[in-house]
């Protein structure tokens, strides 16, 4: 559905984006993480085609975005950072001149009505965007991106400035668009993202670091399997039984949560689950498991590990 | 295109921008005819349009000045940008809807003529070269706003430019007198605007003259549509 080759930005000197490829799905939600000034939104205006590109081509359907730009730009719904809204206008007039420039032409008023309803901006269709909160603007800037209905949408930090309640709110809204969309999301908000896409591309320095799963990067970067454990008990037998079983690599005392119990990191052998024989063990010594679960990176984690590795390398490099 | 111009000529109503324009225009339309026509009492109206042209220069910077710094400033151009119309159709559309306004406010000034023409028998054809000349003078410096419009986000800057490339287009005809060069009066002759406008004035209808507005309107609205090409591609 959205197709990206060798995508370059240069300004001047400076590569904003440095050789990016990909591609979406059709149906699929698609994450972009990054670090402010990373290139997320420049990426964005260029897949848009608010910016044209240094070189590399990006195709929506089959059309090029540079060289037939009315068939692609059809099919893009786009919200960009700063939601693109005229101030003096009420918000029904605003939608409607959306629908005319988009030159949608079915449904009419019942298509901005249903818009309206699914981003829950019904209630102020009749008040001057100025007047409205960041919450309702930010909504106001999802509900032009709909309209018409098209197969791709662009979201840029989509729930920027809205509500704990409302961020539920349109990301359920998301989910569901993307049955029926392709979806390309960007925010700075990690857990948003593992929450809603399918898949995620973090992207630093204009380049892309990783490109998987939220879980697959979890996993990949948790090598070993990582269990952490609370046992009631004194810490040296404990710490001793554990580390007597079969698969167990190391074992780390992480502290203290609850009266008489301690917190343990085990980490096992690849290959080898340890759960079970560590409640055996565990049990026929008498030190009850409080809690077990094993330990994921978060994406933060993942995020903070792929953007600081990077900086070691050319730290290291410019120490030669 | 025709989206485009409707939002902008309403947005002229939205805010103070189009009450100031037609409101002041009226006002010192107003002030010339009475002492101009009315006082004289002549229905020659070639005097009340050169002062009105005069008005011009004050008054369309403040038509165009919000046009195009407006959407970059407010980021508006990223919708405009990303939807499926043309760079040709977003600047005409906006060209047009600042036209517009001007002939609104012209039309409402036709008053005039009819009070004229109740009172005498006014020489009609020469009255509708005039206007036929004044529009075009407006258009040209519509075109101009417009284009200084797209060079900067800023409105206060784009008026103040506007103002002052006016007035040094203005001021080629005041140079006129002072060059002692015969070839170099020909080209400030040539070039001028205001000499060409004054023929209008005078009631001849020429098409060099016709020609010459039309296509100092076509090269500015074409130098906008650049430069915002410029502006995505740089």
């Amino acid at each position: 559905m959205i197709e990206i080759k060798n995508l370059t930005k240069k300004y001047g000197n400076h590569v904003a984006v440095d050789n990016i490829s990909f591609t979406v799905e059709k149906g699929e939600i698609l994450g972009f993480l990054g670090p402010n000034g990373a290139g997320k939104s420049t990426t964005m205006n260029i897949i848009t085609g608010y910016l044209p590109s240094t070189e590399g081509t990006v195709t929506i359907d089959g059309y090029d975005i540079l060289e037939q730009p009315f068939e692609a730009k059809k099919r893009i719904g786009y919200l960009p950072e700063q939601p693109p809204l005229y101030m003096e206008m009420t918000v029904a007039e605003y939608l409607d001149f959306v629908m005319k420039i988009k030159k949608v032409k079915q449904k009419g008023k019942s298509h901005i009505d249903d818009i309206m309803s699914l981003v829950q901006i019904g209630d102020v269709k009749n008040r001057l965007i100025k007047n409205l909160s960041k919450g309702y603007r930010q909504r106001v800037g999802l509900a032009q991106a709909l309209i018409g209905n098209p197969e791709v949408l662009i979201l840029d930090e989509p729930t920027v400035g809205l509500d704990p309640k409302q961020i539920i709110d349109i990301r359920n809204v998301i989910k569901d668009l993307g049955k029926e969309h392709t979806i390309i999301l960007s925010s700075h908000i990690l857990p948003e993202v593992s929450a809603i896409c399918e898949r995620v591309i973090i992207i630093n320095k204009g380049k892309i670091a990783a490109i998987d799963t939220p879980e697959n990067l979890s996993q990949a970067l948790t090598n070993e399997r990582k269990l952490i454990v609370r046992v009631a008990g004194e810490e040296k037998q404990v710490m001793k039984c554990i580390q007597e079983l079969e698969g167990v690599r190391n074992v780390e005392v992480q502290g203290q949560e609850e009266p008489d119990a301690i917190d343990y990191i085990i980490e096992s052998e690849p290959g080898i689950d340890i759960r079970k024989p560590l409640f055996y063990v565990l049990s026929k010594n008498q030190f009850p498991i409080l809690m077990l679960k094993p330990l994921t990176l978060s994406l933060e984690e993942i995020f903070l590990q792929l953007i600081t590795s990077e900086k070691e390398v050319i730290n290291s490099d410019s120490n030669i | 295109m025709i989206a485009i111009f409707r939002r902008e000529l309403k947005a002229y109503f939205f805010s103070p921008l189009g009450y100031v324009f037609i409101g002041f225009f009226l006002l010192l339309s107003g002030y010339f005819f009475s002492v101009s026509n009315i006082l004289r009492a002549t229905v020659n109206m070639a005097v009340f349009f050169s002062n009105l042209s005069l008005v011009f220069l004050f008054l369309i910077p403040i038509l165009t000045m919000r046009l195009i710094s407006e959407e970059i400033k407010n980021r508006t151009d990223q919708l405009l940008f990303t939807s499926p119309v043309s760079l040709t159709g977003i600047v005409l559309g906006k060209y047009l809807a600042a036209l517009s306004m001007l002939l609104i406010t012209l039309v409402i000034t036709g008053i005039y003529t009819i009070f004229l023409n109740i009172f005498s028998d006014p020489p009609m054809g020469e009255i509708i070269t005039g206007y036929i000349g004044f529009f075009l003078l407006g258009a040209s410096f519509i075109s101009v706003g417009i284009f200084i419009s797209s060079l900067t986000e800023n409105q206060i800057i784009a008026a103040v430019a506007s103002f002052s490339v006016l007035i040094i287009l203005w001021f080629i005809n005041w140079i006129i007198p002072y060059a002692s060069n015969p070839m170099f009066v020909k080209v400030l002759e040539w070039f001028s605007m205001l000499k060409r406008f004054e023929v209008f004035n005078m009631g001849i209808l020429s098409l060099n003259n016709i020609v010459y507005f039309v296509s100092f309107i076509i090269t500015f609205v074409f130098l906008t549509i650049r430069v915002l090409e410029k502006r995505r591609w740089s």
